[in-house]
């Protein structure tokens, strides 16, 4: 185990409430919260390992694996519905060839769903690596996954008129 | 030559369509040309289909240009826009914008005219002023403000304001607090947002306020994680807050303090729920606890606490300053003061509209909203977030105040309106909703946890049913609704049901259902 975590639960097992702060920056540094960390999480916190277990499971944010480098995450929320929002997902399962809470097999790309950025008067929305983008259109995507390295062709299938 | 002005938006709303690249262009083209200009990111105006909305500051008021992209840039300066040049894109003052000019702002009233985390600019548009009022008022007088203004929970559940916080003020204890649930994760949404990367400010006085109010010396903002700046803003305006006095042992040499912490959720929509909060901040699953006891009396760590939502705290501020009277003369019924509703979904301008409670859902859609985007008649309109009930057009008249909208079956909620075109399934809608609830369900309650999927199972067997099968499938899931809306625990397995049974009964059509059959009282 890094000496870093220790110090970071170190720092956040004091304070009021502190479990889910110090959850968000161990997944901060580490890109996940490896398994390893629960013991040490719930000795600092003095609650049961079922505890900690139970928070981490509890909340979406929380990864137990790593993600893929780049993280996609499509709103699916109704007023993204209303714009295309399904259809926008489809085509990037389609072109990632991976479904949602799933990464593909050359650990690029993790494809979340979210339910609402916020951005519900300019739908649909996503996230590339938690920047915001907003009245995505397919083309848009792939135009955006393609800068993040996602290789045209192979599984990239030809694009569909909109139904 | 002073440096003439230019807005670009700091909002996600404005970031997301390219806020920034276009910042960027307007800074280089202005340095290429040798003009001299001050860039500020303001907040957002809420007309958010002219994002990214460029503004000048001009002798005769602002002028609007948008939405830009960065390709218009040169042009833009070819066009003199620093002097208010005309332009294809230019919408002439903003102010007399008819989306802008038509609409009521007390609590966004400084959100998009100023730099958000500029103290100067705060203090220059009427800011701590409230603060600086309550100072010299007793808990009891700052109470009874909030009570005589009328103001009601802008969360959702319209609670009044000043009843919840007289209960706080009552209840004994050294140790209470403040919470501020800005945890805004209904669909079609965006206020809070807006109100926390557009005037930070105004929600950190009116949490002050809370605290001179109930006896609380700590606060905490507990905002989801989706809106990572919004977070990024609170905290900045926090710091500089504490260190201009605003926050901290001793403000502004009153003797009093309170100090504000900001936490951040971790994607769990029934965080929203104030005990589910609570149980969050407290470190733990966001599991909804039973009340009673109310939060006012037992709440985070077991303490006093006031749990308002973003525009709730954030409304405070302009009641003391400008006085309860002043407030309640908005509104109608007992829903006074102003409502900052969010136009979202298949509309032309969808946006921010803060009006006087009991405009009509028409005037919403089309004299701001302009009607549909896709250019399809719009022919669903969901209030009030994932767990509000679908309007159809024959109740789009009703005027939008908590009681008309619960004598309609509806809810105001926190003011989200979410339009549909007619190429919306209904009954595919009113799967997503017990499907949204399933998904969201925190679990301690079955008629939620169970409920919502085995909703979604008899939806997809209505979806699947003849004719003769159809009956049975519906009498058996409005059976499941009445079981959810009267048995849940809060009100996610409580309200699900609305979203569903509202489609059911105005849209019959698409679930193979006979129009006269389903709607008997009609």
């Amino acid at each position: 185990m890094p000496a870093s975590a220790l110090e970071i639960i170190k720092q956040h097992a004091g304070r009021e409430g502190g479990l889910l702060p110090a959850l968000h920056e161990l997944q901060h540094t580490f890109g996940h919260i490896p398994t390893e960390l629960v013991g040490p999480v719930a000795q600092a916190f003095n609650i049961s390992r079922a505890e900690v277990h139970g928070v981490i499971s509890f909340y979406p944010d929380f990864r137990t694996e790593p993600a893929g480098t780049h993280v996609l995450r499509i709103c699916r929320a109704e007023a993204c519905q209303s714009m295309g929002a399904e259809e926008l997902a489809a085509h990037a399962m389609k072109i990632l060839g991976c479904g949602f809470h799933s990464t593909t097999p050359d650990a690029r790309f993790t494809l979340e769903p979210v339910y609402c950025l916020g951005l519900c008067a300019q739908s649909p929305a996503i996230t590339l690596d938690d920047q915001p983008y907003a009245r995505v259109t397919p083309q848009q995507l792939e135009a955006l996954l393609g800068s993040a390295g996602l290789q045209p062709g192979g599984q990239v299938a030809k694009t569909e008129g909109q139904p | 030559m002073n440096p003439i002005t230019v807005y670009v938006p700091r909002d996600t709303a404005a970031v997301a369509v390219g806020a920034d690249a276009v910042a960027q262009a307007i800074i280089a083209q202005a340095a290429a040309r040798g003009s001299e200009i001050r860039l500020v990111r303001n907040g957002s105006r809420g007309l958010l289909w002219l994002e990214p909305l460029v503004e000048v500051a001009s002798d005769s008021g602002r002028v609007a240009y948008g939405p830009v992209t960065v390709e218009d840039v040169p042009g833009l300066f070819e066009s003199g826009f620093l002097q208010g040049g005309n332009h294809p894109l230019c919408h002439g003052l903003t102010e007399e914008i008819p989306y802008l000019k038509k609409q009521e702002r007390l609590t966004f009233a400084r959100v998009g005219l100023t730099d958000p985390l500029s103290l100067d600019d705060y203090s220059a548009h009427g800011g701590w002023n409230g603060l600086q009022r309550a100072l010299a008022m007793t808990p009891e007088q700052i109470v009874g403000e909030v009570t005589q203004s009328g103001l009601r929970g802008r969360g959702g559940a319209a609670f009044p304001a000043g009843v919840k916080w007289r209960t706080v003020m009552q209840a004994a204890g050294e140790r209470k607090y403040i919470v501020c649930n800005a945890d805004e994760g209904d669909s079609g949404t965006f206020a809070d947002r807006m109100l926390m990367e557009g005037d930070p400010y105004s929600l950190i006085e009116g949490m002050v306020i809370a605290g001179l109010a109930v006896g609380a010396s700590h606060g905490y903002i507990y905002v989801r994680s989706e809106y990572p700046l919004a977070i990024a803003t609170l905290e900045e305006a926090v710091e500089r807050a504490t260190a201009a006095g605003w926050l901290g042992t001793n403000i502004q040499g009153s003797g009093q303090s309170f100090t504000l912490e900001v936490r951040k959720g971790a994607g769990a929509y029934i965080c929203g729920e104030e005990t589910s909060l609570l149980e969050s901040l407290e470190g733990k699953r966001g599991m909804v606890r039973a009340k009673p006891p109310l939060p006012a009396i037992a709440g985070l760590f077991g303490r006093p606490t006031v749990v308002n939502n973003v525009l709730t705290l954030a409304t405070v501020p302009v009641i003391l300053s400008r006085g309860a009277d002043f407030y309640r003369e908005f509104g109608m019924g007992r829903s006074l003061g102003t409502q900052p509703f969010q136009l979202a979904g298949n509309l032309k301008h969808g946006g921010l509209v803060e009006k006087a409670f009991g405009v009509t859902l028409r005037e919403l859609l089309f004299d701001f909203g302009g009607g549909s985007a896709s250019g399809w008649p719009l022919k669903a309109v969901q209030v009030g977030g994932p767990l509000g009930a679908w309007l159809p057009e024959s109740q789009w008249d009703i005027p939008l105040d908590y009681e008309s909208y619960a004598a309609a079956s509806a809810m105001v909620g926190h003011g989200g309106v979410v339009a549909f075109d007619d190429t919306v399934n209904m009954l595919r809608m009113a799967r997503y909703a017990m499907e949204f609830c399933a998904i969201e369900s925190c679990g301690k309650c079955t008629p939620c946890r169970i409920g919502s999927t085995r909703g979604v199972e008899t939806l997809d067997k209505l979806a699947a049913a003849n004719d003769t099968q159809r009956p049975a499938h519906v009498e058996l899931l409005q059976d499941l609704c009445d079981t959810m809306l009267g048995g849940s625990l809060c009100a996610l397995g409580g309200m699900a049901p609305y979203p569903v049974l509202s489609a059911l009964k105005h849209f019959p059509e698409d679930f193979g259902l006979a129009v006269t059959a389903a709607e008997p009282s009609a």
